[in-house]
């Protein structure tokens, strides 16, 4: 099982998601970086937060025309296990793997807090070490966390149960307070329709260690690599 | 030549940088403003080997592909010169 951790130029979360594969899971990982265009031994790809090319023209945009980016797209064609997280999920959706964008936060406000979001879907390779309804807490850091999308595509997320987590309060509650950055319908990460790609805003690599805070996070990591068991015994 | 490419959200899309815009010209004591809404502005000198045509082609495409997001914005373009 390899875990591959993608780095951009201005990419800064690439060594915290290294650090909790290598010591929370457990598992070989490897940086990967954006001028690569092979990712034959990988499993699993993390694209991780940060500001990719410094943001420039979009949040995501230039690191999506990158050359790691196009293998990733086959890598995620052929059911390859794609997490993005913060600028990861802003360049998943510039580059078409997750419908949507993610839009300046409501309040102009670069929001940096723990919240909490709710499990929505326990039943996808990245949260069956999770339950539904499950409250987990962790860290956000971004300026651009407000996902959008037209009607259409919104019904269709809801649907195919494609909505994994959503902003809620202590209770589970998703409210307008509980959402931090003005997300449609409280959305705080989706999946693709394949459910090998997710993308969220929340960062689950900063909240595995009780000393930051919360270790929520773990449960995003063990289910992937729970996932990798699975498919290795087959 | 050269291609000037406006990108503008989409109407419906909620521009919170113009809101804020708005608000302050509110403030500033600017009357009679209904709404702001803002956008970027490209220039891109092409290379004299392009008809205008061509250049209209390309520009269009690199609008359409990099400029501009389909999700969330529009785009127009001139070609000067």
């Amino acid at each position: 099982m390899k875990f591959g951790v993608i780095v951009f130029p201005g990419s800064n979360c690439d060594h915290d998601a290294y650090h909790v594969i290598s010591k929370h899971v457990g598992q070989p990982v490897s940086f990967i970086w954006h001028r690569e265009t092979d990712l034959a031994e990988y499993d699993a790809l993390i694209i991780p937060g940060g500001f990719s090319y410094g943001d420039y023209l979009r949040v995501g945009a230039l690191a999506s025309f990158s050359p790691v980016m196009s293998s990733v797209k086959e890598f995620a064609a052929r059911g390859g296990l794609v997490l993005g997280i913060c600028n990861g999920f802003q360049i998943l959706c510039e580059s078409g793997l997750l419908p949507g964008a993610l839009m300046r936060n409501r309040d102009l406000h670069f929001v940096c807090q723990h919240v909490r979001v709710r499990v929505e879907n326990a039943d996808t390779p990245f949260t069956n070490e999770l339950r539904r309804g499950q409250i987990l807490s962790m860290p956000v850091a971004h300026a651009d966390g407000n996902y959008t999308c037209d009607d259409e595509t919104l019904e269709e997320l809801q649907r195919e149960d494609r909505i994994i987590f959503r902003y809620c309060d202590a209770e589970g509650r998703t409210t307008p307070e509980a959402n931090p950055n003005g997300a449609r319908d409280s959305i705080a990460g989706i999946c693709n329709r394949g459910r090998n790609v997710v993308g969220l805003m929340p960062h689950p690599e900063r909240a595995c260690e009780d000393l930051l805070g919360s270790s929520d996070g773990r449960g995003l990591f063990h289910s992937l690599a729970a996932t990798l068991a699975l498919a290795s015994e087959h | 030549m050269k291609a000037k490419v406006y990108v503008t959200l989409k109407p419906g899309v909620l521009d919170p940088q113009g809101k804020a815009i708005r608000n302050s010209v509110g403030l500033m004591g600017y009357g009679g403003i209904a709404d702001v809404r803002q956008g970027k502005y490209f220039e891109i000198a092409l290379d004299a080997s392009l008809d205008s045509e061509r250049a209209r082609e390309t520009a269009e495409r690199m609008a359409r592909e990099v400029l501009a997001n389909p999700v969330i914005e529009d785009y127009r373009v001139e070609i000067e010169g």
